[in-house]
C-alpha cells in the first residue's frame, strides 16, 4: 500500500500543480480586449488589489447577495484554510512556531468545514432555485469534501492514527526517502479522497480559485478615459 | 396596449422570488433576421449545412480572444447567488432566466466540446452537444437577457452573464441565426447613419423645426447646429432624441444648456447616433466600425470636445470602449490614438457625458435655474443599468449615481429615492435593453419591468411620485410602452435634461 499511495500522491501532486499552472497560464495569455469592470470600481491598480483581497478574504459580493450562502461558504473556506495550516506540520520539521500555535484551531477548522458543507448541501437540496441548477457533479463535490473532512475528524475522535508514522511517510515523500504508511483504513480513505480531489481540481469548478483573480469585472481598474486599453489582436485592427 | 399581454401582479414589497415556472417563456423569441440583413453584416444568411461547425469554430475563436468568456465558463460553482437577481426571472419565474441557468445553456456545450470531463462524462457534469434544439433554446433565452449586468454585481467571481449572452449572439450570428431587430438596426447605421434611419436632410429639417419650437416657447434663439465645422463640442446622442417622445425634450434641454453656456456645439449627420448595437450582438468588428463614425466626425469637424447625450449603453461604449475602439479618450501612445487625442482638449474628460457637462456648469453658477418650474413634479431617478454598472461620471467611483441626482436636485424641489436594493449599482433594468426593444417581445418586456414597477408603485402611492427621470433612450422608450400595463401614465417617464429644460431660464444672467 505504501508504494501505491506514494505513486498516487506523486501523480495527484503533478496533476494539480501542472494543471493549475497550465490553467493560470492559459487565463493569463487570453486577452481581455475591452474594459468591463463592474462599476463602481477602483480607479487605481492598488484599489483593484484591495477589491480582490476583499472578495477572496471576505466574499464581499456574496455577502451582498445572499447571507446564508455567504455564511456557509465563508465558514467552509476559513475552516479549510485552518485545516490546511494544521496539516503543514506533516511537511515541515521542525514545525514552525505559528503553525504549532494554530494547531488547536485546525480542529475547529475541521468542524467548520463540515458545518459549512452541510449548510451548502442543504441549500442545494432544499432551495428550489439552487436545486434546479445543481448537476450530479455539484452534489458529488460536496460529498467528496465532506468525506475528506469526516475521515479527518474520525482519525482524531474515533480511531487515533499513528501520526508520527504518517509524518515519517509524508516527509519521506518530500525527500524521496520512502517510509511505510501505517496500515490504517481511515488513513487510506483520507489520502485517497484527497488525491481524488487534487486530480479533479484543474478540470472542475474548483477553477474558481484561480479564476477569480482573472475575472475582468473584478480585476480591471476603472480608468478607460485616461488609458488606452488594447489587446494585441485588437491593436492589429488600428489602421 | 396589446390585448394578449398582461402585467404580472405586483408582489408585496419587497418581493420574494417567484416559484419556478419551467418553460414559461420557452416560446418567447424575437423575429429572425432575413438573409439580406445577415449578409449586410457579413454573417451567413441562414442555418444551412455546416452551421454547427461554424458555431463551434466561432466558440473556440471567442474562447481564445475573450478572457471573460473562458474564465466565466470555468469558474461558476453553481452557488445560486445570482438566481434571484435577474428582472426577467423575477417577472417570469422561468428558471432558465436565472443567470446561472442562462449561462449553463452555453456552459453545457462548452463542457461537451471543449473540456475533458464533458467529453468523458457528459451526464455527470451536465454537458450537451450543440444540437438544433439546444441552439433554439439559446435563441430563445439569450434573447431574454438585456445584458444589464445586475447578476455580475452579486456573483462572488464577478461572472457577467452579459459576456455569455453577447458570445451567444455572436455564435448564433456566425451560425446564420441572427436577431432581426438588432441586425436590421446595425444595417441602418451603416446605410443611413443612425438607428432610426433618419437621413441627413430630414435631420436638418427636424432640427430647424426644433429651433422654431424653442423660439416660440422661450423667445430665445436656441440653435441646433448640424455639421458645424470648428464648433467646440461635438454632441453625439441617440437618434431617438431627434423625434421620439419624451426623448426630444431632453435634446431641447441639451440645446438650452449649450445656449446658456455660450459654448459652441454641433451635431453630426455622419455620426447622428450614439447607440452602438454592436455591443448587444457581441461583435467586436461591428462595435468598432460603428464607433469609428464618431472618430471620423470629430476629425472632420475639428471639434475640441466630444459630449454624449442621454443613452445608457451608448455611454457604456463611449466611456469604457471608445478609447479602445476608436482612440477617443486620453493616454494613447500610438499614432492612431494621437491623431485624434492631440486635437481634443485634454483639459476636459474625453468623452464627456452631458450630465457631467451640465453638472459642471451648475457648479460654476453658469446656469440660471428656476426649481419651482418643476414643482408640479415629484421626481424619482431610475439608474440605467449600463450607466450604473458599466461606466462612471466625474472623478470618483459612484459619480454616475451622484451627478444625475445632483442635477435633478438643482432643477427640482421635490425628489424621492426609490427603495434601496433597486437603485445605484443594484438597479433593475427597465426590461427593454440589450436589443430586446421590439414589439414581438412585448410580453417579455412587460414582465421584465416588474421589479422596477414595484419599486415605483411604492413611492408613487406613498409619496406621490409622478415623474421618473432617466438618462437612457431605451429606458425612456421601454417605460413609455410598459408603464400603462401597470396602471401608470406613459408620460411619467422622461429625461434628466427634460427637467433641466423646464427649469432653465435663458437670456442674460443677472
Amino acid at each position: 500500500m505504501t508504494a501505491f499511495f506514494a505513486a498516487l500522491l506523486y501523480l495527484a501532486t503533478a496533476v494539480v500543480v501542472g494543471g493549475l499552472a497550465y490553467r493560470t497560464w492559459d487565463y493569463a495569455r487570453t486577452p481581455a480586449p475591452l474594459k468591463i469592470p463592474t462599476t463602481p470600481a477602483p480607479v487605481t491598480r492598488g484599489g483593484v488589489a484591495l477589491r480582490l483581497l476583499r472578495e477572496v478574504a471576505l466574499f464581499e459580493s456574496l455577502f451582498r447577495s445572499n447571507l446564508w450562502t455567504w455564511a456557509f461558504g465563508w465558514i467552509f473556506h476559513v475552516g479549510l484554510a485552518l485545516v490546511l495550516v494544521r496539516h503543514l506540520r506533516y511537511f515541515i520539521e521542525p514545525v514552525w512556531g505559528w503553525v504549532a500555535f494554530l494547531q488547536p484551531f485546525g480542529i475547529y477548522g475541521g468542524f467548520m468545514m463540515a458545518a459549512g458543507l452541510a449548510g451548502l448541501w442543504a441549500r442545494r437540496l432544499l432551495v428550489a432555485r439552487v436545486r434546479y441548477i445543481s448537476t450530479p457533479s455539484d452534489h458529488l463535490m460536496i460529498a467528496l469534501l465532506l468525506a475528506i473532512a469526516g475521515t479527518g475528524l474520525a482519525m482524531k475522535y474515533v480511531a487515533h492514527t499513528d501520526i508520527v508514522a504518517v509524518k515519517a511517510f509524508t516527509l519521506g515523500l518530500l525527500y524521496f526517502d520512502w517510509q511505510p504508511l501505517p496500515p490504517d483504513g481511515l488513513v487510506y480513505a483520507h489520502l485517497a479522497l484527497v488525491a481524488l480531489l487534487m486530480l479533479i481540481f484543474p478540470f472542475s469548478k474548483l477553477l474558481h480559485a484561480p479564476g477569480i483573480f482573472f475575472s475582468p469585472t473584478r480585476n480591471q481598474a476603472d480608468d478607460p478615459r485616461e488609458r488606452r486599453h488594447l489587446a494585441p489582436w485588437a491593436a492589429r485592427l488600428d489602421p | 396596449m396589446a390585448a394578449d399581454v398582461k402585467a404580472p401582479p405586483l408582489r408585496e414589497f419587497p418581493g420574494t422570488p417567484p416559484p419556478l415556472a419551467p418553460d414559461a417563456m420557452a416560446a418567447s423569441k424575437p423575429y429572425v433576421a432575413t438573409d439580406k440583413m445577415q449578409q449586410a453584416l457579413g454573417f451567413p444568411g441562414a442555418l444551412d449545412d455546416g452551421w454547427q461547425k461554424r458555431a463551434l469554430d466561432k466558440m473556440g475563436e471567442l474562447l481564445g480572444k475573450y478572457r471573460s468568456l473562458k474564465v466565466y465558463l470555468d469558474a461558476c460553482v453553481h452557488c445560486g447567488a445570482c438566481t434571484d437577481k435577474c428582472h426577467y426571472f423575477l417577472g417570469t419565474g422561468d428558471p432558465l432566466n436565472m443567470p446561472v441557468a442562462r449561462q449553463d445553456l452555453m456552459r453545457s456545450v462548452y463542457r461537451r466540446h471543449f473540456t475533458l470531463p464533458g467529453k468523458l462524462f457528459p451526464k455527470l457534469v451536465g454537458a450537451r452537444d450543440l444540437t438544433r434544439e439546444v441552439l433554439d433554446q439559446w435563441y430563445s433565452y439569450y434573447n431574454q437577457c438585456s445584458e444589464c449586468r445586475r447578476c455580475s454585481v452579486f456573483c462572488p467571481y464577478g461572472i457577467d452573464t452579459a459576456e455569455i449572452t453577447m458570445a451567444g449572439k455572436e455564435i448564433m450570428d456566425a451560425a446564420g441565426l441572427g436577431q432581426k431587430y438588432s441586425n436590421e438596426i446595425i444595417g441602418k447605421v451603416h446605410r443611413i447613419g443612425n438607428n432610426l434611419g433618419l437621413p441627413g436632410p430630414a435631420l436638418a429639417d427636424t432640427l430647424e423645426g426644433l429651433e422654431e419650437d424653442v423660439k416660440e416657447e422661450t423667445g430665445a434663439d436656441v440653435r441646433f447646429p448640424l455639421d458645424q465645422k470648428g464648433a467646440e463640442v461635438l454632441l453625439v446622442t441617440p437618434s431617438a432624441d431627434f423625434f421620439a417622445e419624451p426623448h426630444v425634450d431632453s435634446l431641447i434641454g441639451y440645446a438650452k444648456v449649450f445656449h446658456a453656456s455660450g459654448i459652441s456645439w454641433t451635431l453630426s449627420s455622419h455620426a447622428s447616433e450614439a447607440g452602438n448595437f454592436g455591443l448587444f450582438i457581441g461583435n467586436y468588428d461591428q462595435l468598432r466600425t460603428i464607433a469609428m463614425r464618431i472618430r471620423e466626425a470629430a476629425l472632420e469637424l475639428g471639434v475640441k470636445r466630444i459630449v454624449v447625450g442621454e443613452c445608457g449603453h451608448a455611454w457604456r461604449v463611449a466611456y469604457s470602449m471608445w478609447n479602445t475602439l476608436a482612440g477617443i479618450g486620453a493616454g494613447g501612445d500610438d499614432r492612431f490614438a494621437r491623431i485624434l487625442q492631440q486635437q481634443l482638449d485634454s483639459r476636459y474628460k474625453q468623452p464627456m457625458h452631458i450630465c457631467e457637462f451640465t453638472h459642471d456648469l451648475i457648479g460654476r453658477g453658469a446656469l440660471t435655474l428656476d426649481r419651482a418650474a418643476n414643482d408640479h413634479r415629484v421626481v424619482t431617478f431610475h439608474d440605467s443599468c449600463n450607466v450604473a454598472r458599466a461606466s462612471r461620471m466625474g472623478d470618483t467611483p459612484g459619480g454616475q449615481f451622484e451627478i444625475p441626482r445632483a442635477i435633478i436636485r438643482a432643477v427640482a424641489n421635490r425628489y424621492v429615492e426609490m427603495a434601496p436594493g433597486t437603485t445605484h449599482d443594484a438597479t433593475f433594468c427597465c426590461g427593454g435593453g440589450g436589443g430586446l426593444l421590439t414589439d414581438e417581445l412585448l410580453d417579455l418586456r412587460v414582465k421584465g419591468a416588474l421589479p422596477r414597477m414595484e419599486a415605483l408603485r411604492q413611492i408613487a402611492d406613498g409619496q406621490g411620485v409622478n415623474f421618473m427621470a432617466t438618462i437612457c433612450a431605451i429606458c425612456k422608450a421601454q417605460f413609455t410602452k410598459v408603464l400603462p400595463y401597470y396602471g401608470f401614465k406613459m408620460g411619467m417617464v422622461g429625461g434628466v435634461h427634460q427637467l433641466v429644460s423646464t427649469a432653465i431660464r435663458l437670456g442674460a444672467k443677472q
